[in-house]
């Protein structure tokens, strides 16, 4: 009998032949995100479980199908987690929807991004060829390291399979701070502590409330708590989750959700937006009706780039590229997916 | 073309001092770290400027002729290696820090800076860069970035790809990118992971942007004695199976301690199998707690003896012996041959028997010095070249090791790189298929294929040379595509 992924791979083929593009889907909760999926449906759902997951090792491998949450349970279970805190989106989040769009929640400007724990990738390329980079190990420097590469390409290089991540122990004691703060203040704080040796595991500030997480070893995160002052926000798994999921008021608005990824002391955005501030004053989220082009010089004047998240005209999504930028892309598409079958357009056009 | 004519060629366009082609002049740079393989370049180009970079790039390019990046040359896989009839590209020119940015703790610097200077240049902000090689004072953050450099704190601060944030990249058609941004992520595919350890084979890196994180409160080491190497196996096994993700975990066996006291008197036990070094750092709290918790699950493990470092001077002695392993050998032996092979840490007590035996089938000795906590080993075989045959025994042994690696569900190379060495093992990683992507990643690049060819990823001709790649019936698969 034909395996799941021999059926994929005769997908594929049969896809590459005819050039007639696929559209990779898992639990469907990032739908919203990038530009518009054209082509025939292709579903990884159905190709799930954890594969392999050794809690000594601080590594687990699964299928791209399994979900989201059963794979967060199984660690848990353990005392660990993925350290970088995915956004799920949805009850429909997969691992492989998570790692294709590279999602990283709070915890990520402390402890890193997704691609920062990616450690292997059994993939399929647009020719239908079953490939694996990386492994299994911490560290591995043998060939391209492709497999961080394709976390957050959107599936238009290769349909994930297969995907090995690093964890991490749950901190022992975690706690937030809630401190009156403007957003300037709260950014200048942000960064001064980033700067110093303190359990740092979170920074946000919606209007005048800057949230500080603290995570790491009771005494430690008990003393940090007490040099930062402020109150202890009683319900503070909920607040990050919200924060996490865009399930907080703020997002809760018919504008479009604009995100802009810059320097972290860059000051607060004098624009026509309402603003919230997360990963420490890396990632600001913008809930804003300005053209597109006044939201990416922003940006791009601050060191960044700027995303439609939500909203708006989604056949304009991602910061254009520059234009030797964008000719390296369409060459590395080719190497990959010479048809142009995998999720094209799904990122830019033409990639 | 001839020989002569890309001398002349740079020699027209840029100043005398850039260009050297006397053959002492190129004798430096006949090899890197990896001094068994060793040749002399056509010629050797070491640029003062941005521009005359960009010249020799386009030279290259516009005559088909290949090019070697290089650092500080302290590579141990042989990736700075020249070819005959290619130019070296030195940077070693480019050794200015540009800017610190303390609000952000992001350090902007050219390749040729050491790393060991960024973190120099930052302490007084309270700021440090985290990977730390042990080659630290010496090679050169271009370098780093080329071959993803990891060090002993990167079981807990990560390797060079987790601690940079933009590369600034000449393409061999001397086209600039700009690869990353100064925020945390950019737009488009992660083509800061591709540079990253992309030893010199995708494009010329001339600026780098390093994150810098704030100096720890304290750190103290933990010195764990154990009567066997299994013992101090299931140790590191322990320690992270106990939540603790130490700032470094080094093991050290029998031979490499005993090499070392004779060395530097670092205080080592000379009588203990193994000793592991622990490093813990953060608030002085956590550093007190987690030494307790260390404490206690090698004592479990079953160490004949544990200190704890009381001071700096003592933390800074107990890594004096660590720092002078690889000296220590050369002492020891007329040569060594490091070896650098990742495997799970669930297997380290039986790789490590398994690498004993075949030290003793080979009759070659064996020290082990290496990152335990990452499960990164660094077996070093003792040789003498001036022995007839022993430089091609050891490499054979070297290669059954790295071969061990991959089998166990490990890989060739950890942090040194492929280079020249490893490239009849990535045969046996990588099938056809596989490498076959990579070259076509390549050539999406480098389409002329000048930048450091013969590196790194292996022709399929040359695994199935090597014998390892798996050819059925004969046939390569898809024997229509074109092999790079
Ligand atoms: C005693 C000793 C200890 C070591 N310990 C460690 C360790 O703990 N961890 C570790 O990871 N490594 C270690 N190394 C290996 C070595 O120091 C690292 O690989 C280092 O990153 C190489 O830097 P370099 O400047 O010397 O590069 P080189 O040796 O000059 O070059 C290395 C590779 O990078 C390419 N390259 C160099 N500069 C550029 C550039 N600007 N653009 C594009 N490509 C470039 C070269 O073509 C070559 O392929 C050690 C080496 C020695 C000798």
């Amino acid at each position: 009998m034909m395996t799941l992924v021999e059926s994929f791979q005769d997908t594929l083929r049969a896809a590459a032949a005819t050039g007639t593009p696929v559209s990779i889907r898992a639990g469907g909760s990032k739908s919203f995100y990038g530009r518009p999926g054209t082509g025939t449906g292709f579903s990884v759902a159905e190709y799930t479980g954890i594969i392999d997951y050794s809690p000594t090792e601080l590594v687990i491998s699964a299928r791209a199908g399994t979900p989201l949450a059963e794979l967060e349970a199984a660690l848990a279970k353990e005392n660990q987690m993925l350290p970088f805190e995915p956004p799920h989106f949805g009850p429909g989040a997969t691992l492989g929807g998570t790692i294709a769009c590279g999602f990283s929640g709070p915890r990520r400007p402390y402890a890193g991004a997704a691609r920062d724990h990616v450690l292997g990738i059994t993939c399929l390329n647009g020719r239908g060829e079953r490939l694996r980079f990386g492994g299994q190990v911490m560290k591995n420097v043998a060939g391209y390291d492709i497999s961080r590469t394709l976390t957050g390409s959107l599936g238009t290089l290769a349909v994930l399979l297969d995907i090995t991540l690093k964890v991490l122990p749950r901190p022992e004691t975690e706690l937030t701070l809630s401190l009156e703060a403007s957003p300037e203040q709260a950014l200048e704080w942000l960064n001064v502590w980033a700067g110093q040796p303190l359990p740092l595991s979170g920074g946000g500030c919606i209007g005048k409330q800057l949230m500080v997480r603290l995570s790491g070893f009771e005494q430690g995160v008990k003393a940090a708590a007490q040099r930062l002052g402020g109150d202890e926000l009683a319900a503070a798994d909920s607040f990050w989750q919200d924060l996490r999921e865009q399930r907080h008021p703020f997002f809760q608005d018919d504008r479009p959700l604009w995100r802009l990824s810059v320097p972290p002391a860059t000051a607060a955005f004098a624009l026509e937006a309402d603003e919230l501030i997360d990963w420490g004053g890396a990632q600001r989220w913008l809930k804003t009706s300005l053209p597109a082009q006044i939201l990416r010089d922003t940006a791009a004047r601050a060191g960044g780039h700027a995303t439609r998240f939500r909203g708006g005209n989604r056949d304009d999504v991602f910061h254009p590229l520059d234009p030797a930028l964008l000719a390296l892309h369409q060459r590395l598409k080719a190497s990959f997916d010479p048809a142009g079958i995998l999720n094209p357009g799904r990122m830019y056009s033409g990639i | 073309m001839s020989d002569t004519t890309i001398i002349d060629l740079l020699r027209e366009k840029l100043p005398t001092e850039c260009v050297l082609s006397e053959a002492e002049e190129l004798r430096p740079y006949e090899c890197d770290g990896l001094s068994a393989y060793r040749r002399l370049p056509l010629v050797v180009v070491i640029p003062k400027t941005l521009e005359q970079v960009q010249t020799t790039l386009k030279l290259c390019a516009q005559n088909g002729v290949a090019v070697v990046a290089r650092g500080a040359g302290t590579g141990l896989s042989g990736g700075a290696l020249p070819l005959t009839d290619g130019v070296l590209l030195s940077m070693a020119r480019f050794n200015r820090i540009l800017a610190i940015d303390t609000a952000n703790r992001t350090a902007r610097v050219q390749p040729g800076v050491t790393n060991l200077s960024i973190s120099k240049a930052a302490a007084p902000h309270g700021l440090y860069y985290a990977p730390d090689p042990s080659s630290q004072i010496a090679c050169s953050i271009g370098g780093n970035v080329a071959e993803n450099a990891g060090g002993v704190h990167c079981l807990k601060y990560g390797l060079t790809v987790h601690n940079i944030q933009q590369v600034e990249v000449l393409t061999i058609d001397g086209e600039h990118l700009t690869v990353g941004s100064q925020a945390l992520d950019s737009a488009g595919y992660d083509l800061l992971a591709l540079m990253t350890g992309s030893e010199g084979l995708l494009g010329l890196i001339t600026e780098i942007t390093v994150k810098l994180l704030p100096l720890p409160e304290t750190a103290q080491v933990v010195l764990a004695a154990f009567a066997s190497v299994e013992a101090a196996g299931t140790a590191v096994t322990a320690i992270i199976a106990n939540g603790i993700i130490p700032a470094g975990l080094e093991l050290l066996d029998n031979p490499a301690i005993r090499a070392v006291e004779q060395f530097v008197h670092a205080g080592y036990p000379e009588d203990a199998a193994a000793i592991l070094l622990c490093e813990l750092d953060g608030t002085a709290a956590d550093v007190a707690t987690q030494i307790e918790r260390v404490s206690g699950v090698f004592r479990e493990a079953g160490a004949t003896e544990l200190r704890v470092s009381r001071d700096d001077a003592e933390r800074q002695r107990f890594w004096a012996g660590r720092k002078a392993a690889f000296p220590a050998m050369g002492r020891l032996s007329p040569d060594y041959y490091c070896m650098d092979g990742t495997i799970p840490r669930r297997h380290l007590s039986r790789v490590l028997a398994e690498i004993e035996r075949m030290s003793t089938e080979y009759g070659l000795p064996i020290c082990n010095v290496f990152h335990a906590g990452d499960g990164n080993l660094h077996p070093l075989i003792l040789y003498d070249a001036n022995q007839p045959g022993e430089l091609e025994r050891t490499e054979e042994l070297g290669g059954k090791i790295l071969e061990l690696c991959v089998a166990v569900g490990g890989t060739i190379t950890g942090e040194h790189g492929v280079g020249m060495e490893k490239i009849n093992q990535m045969c046996v990683q990588f099938n056809a298929e596989e490498l076959t992507q990579l070259h076509a990643v390549k050539h999406a690049f480098d389409p002329q294929g000048l930048l450091n060819p013969g590196k790194a990823i292996p022709t399929l001709h040359r695994c199935a040379e090597f014998g390892a790649m798996h050819i059925h019936q004969g046939q390569l698969p898809h024997p229509e595509l074109e092999r790079f």
